[in-house]
């Protein structure tokens, strides 16, 4: 759906999305990492199950929630990427303490 | 990293750092006003400005001329001693002034004696079949893309609806070597006769020249659809094609992506929460705030500045941004404002810089069928409400879209109505045969973005609020 430009130097950073590892750029959000890596990141809504992506990546819409690194519904759009960072794609309802 | 406001006081506190906020908190802090910027993004530049001391597309001629005056506006906030606070979401704020703002998973509260509400704007919702599919985004979104990570489609991709964002993002994705396959420009046959008597302006603005020159660009390489009056998005779980109408002609073309655009408006959520009267503005066709020409709202102590006080665009947003911070310097320390550019000067540079507005909210009008969807449409995308579930709640007695929370949970989700609120409002309205404005939006409160109870409960608190909750 997307793809890096050429003009883009910034340097790696890995993330891990359910377990498994994808390069990142330093700056990136959670969400401009999950839509480049080319990945299914479609969370499943709580109402319906219903599959999403982001709409806006700019705060508004919360369809980029997310868990990272343990803390569920976070929105990735407003979250940049940190070495080592854990994402866990969210399917349907969050559980309480999660 | 966790920074927590310096001071429990200031002066001015400055919500949001786009071209408004920038310039606000620029000049009250160059006054010698305790001066604190509060905002969202991980750096400063707001939506237009998006990613303006990041972005990795540093070759100016990609993002263009008008892109990179953010980067004059954030020197001069860091020539200034304003205090600046990334990633801090304010959650409340409310008539005494006082604000709640969460950072770094941790609440702080600050009060001010002036606050400068500079939250922008959002893109206007685009209520199409099948615009939650993944692969449907707004236009702005794939723009903050382009600037923060320089990403850009490159998959069938199909860009619909109108106004110059449209026409910016196409040539910057472009330039950037991304894919698009069709533009489907939905402006209306009869806006353009009914913007022609105000061109003259727009036709003398700064916006026009540049405008042609970009569309003339874009249409070079991609072939545009105008007078599309149907759309459609359709897939299984994900975005499979792209349905449309022009000239009474029905196509459907195969798509990854599609990126809708139909102009923006204010973002209303922390003025409405803070009690800041709205009126419905026939012309924009959403709410503004009630605002005197300082930006003053109807809550003293608060001014509103920037498209969220009504869309104007980058360059207004900065004027009203300085407008509204001297306005605080003359309140709070008017020997100071000797060394701020005089209002006449300011109103002056307002003037002209709203120039060929009215021009574009004419021209850019959205047609009734892209604001008021019916059937299967979904309306809400949180609690996932469609146009004919608020149609059947209307014919068994709600009267607006606060009863309307009882029957469907409509604008109850996380986004709190921000992706719904307009829709529901001039829905109930046409099929109540009232005003927007009679029938009203919905009552916002604090907190105006989730945070955790976790947070909530960890927020200090005496011996007497505790009291006052725990029985016995």
């Amino acid at each position: 759906m997307f793809k890096r430009s050429e003009l883009d130097k910034r340097p790696q950073v890995q993330i891990f999305v359910d377990g498994v590892a994808v390069a990142a750029r330093q700056g990136d959000t959670v969400s401009a990492a999950l839509l480049a890596s080319g990945r299914d990141a479609r969370r499943s809504t709580a109402v319906s199950g219903a599959p999403r992506l982001p709409y806006c990546m700019m705060g508004v819409c919360f369809d980029c929630l997310v868990t990272i690194d343990g803390v569920g519904n976070r929105q990735g759009c407003l979250v940049p990427v940190a070495e080592g960072m854990q994402i866990e794609i969210q399917m349907g309802k969050r559980e309480i303490g999660k | 990293m966790t920074v927590a406001p310096k001071r429990e006081d200031y002066d001015v506190v400055v919500i949001g750092a786009g071209p408004a906020g920038l310039a606000a908190a620029a000049t009250s802090a160059e006054a010698g006003l305790s001066t604190l910027l509060l905002d969202e993004n991980i750096g400063p530049g707001g939506q237009v400005f998006r990613a303006i001391s990041s972005t990795p597309v540093t070759d100016r001629n990609k993002l263009g001329a008008d892109y990179w005056v953010g980067a004059d506006l954030v020197q001069s906030l860091r020539a200034s001693n304003a205090e600046v606070i990334h990633r801090a979401t304010v959650w409340s704020l409310d008539r005494n002034l006082d604000i709640a703002v969460s950072i770094g998973g941790a609440s702080a509260f600050v009060k001010a004696k002036r606050v400068i509400l500079a939250t922008g704007a959002l893109e206007r919702p685009f209520p199409i079949p099948g615009w939650t599919l993944p692969g449907v985004m707004t236009a702005g979104a794939a723009q903050t893309m382009l600037k923060s990570s320089a990403l850009v489609p490159d998959g069938r991709t199909v860009i619909a609806g109108q106004g110059p964002l449209l026409w910016l993002l196409a040539a910057q994705i472009l330039r950037l070597g991304g894919r698009i396959d069709r533009i489907l420009d939905t402006t209306e046959r009869g806006n353009y006769v009914a913007a022609l008597p105000h061109a003259f302006a727009f036709l003398t603005s700064p916006y026009f020249a540049k405008g042609l020159s970009m569309m003339r660009e874009v249409k070079a390489k991609v072939q545009i659809v105008s007078g599309v009056t149907e759309l459609a998005a359709s897939g299984d779980g994900q975005l499979a094609s792209v349905s449309y109408v022009a000239g009474g002609k029905r196509e459907t073309i195969s798509a990854d992506l599609l990126l809708l655009h139909q102009g923006v408006v204010p973002n209303v959520n922390l003025a409405m929460s803070a009690g800041i009267e709205h009126r419905w503005d026939d012309l924009q066709l959403c709410w503004s705030p009630m605002l005197d020409a300082n930006g003053a709202s109807s809550v003293t102590g608060i001014a509103v500045a920037g498209d969220g006080a009504g869309i104007g665009g980058a360059n207004a947003a900065a004027v009203r941004g300085r407008i509204a911070a001297r306005a605080a310097v003359e309140a709070l320390a008017p020997a100071s404002a000797a060394r701020l550019p005089a209002m006449a000067t300011l109103r002056a540079d307002l003037a002209k810089a709203e120039r060929g507005r009215v021009f574009l909210d004419t021209l850019f009008r959205p047609a009734p069928q892209f604001r008021i969807p019916s059937g299967d449409t979904i309306v809400c995308r949180c609690e996932e409400v469609t146009a004919k579930d608020v149609l059947d709640s209307v014919a068994i007695g709600a009267t607006g879209p606060n009863q309307l929370k009882a029957y469907r949970r409509t604008g109850m989700g996380p986004c709190q109505g921000r992706l719904c609120g307009l829709t529901v409002t001039e829905l109930m309205a046409q099929a109540r045969g009232k005003s927007p404005q009679e029938i009203g939006y919905y009552r916002l409160r604090a907190p105006v973005k989730p945070i955790t109870l976790a947070e909530l409960a960890a927020v200090p608190k005496s011996e007497a609020d505790v009291k006052a909750v725990v029985r016995g």
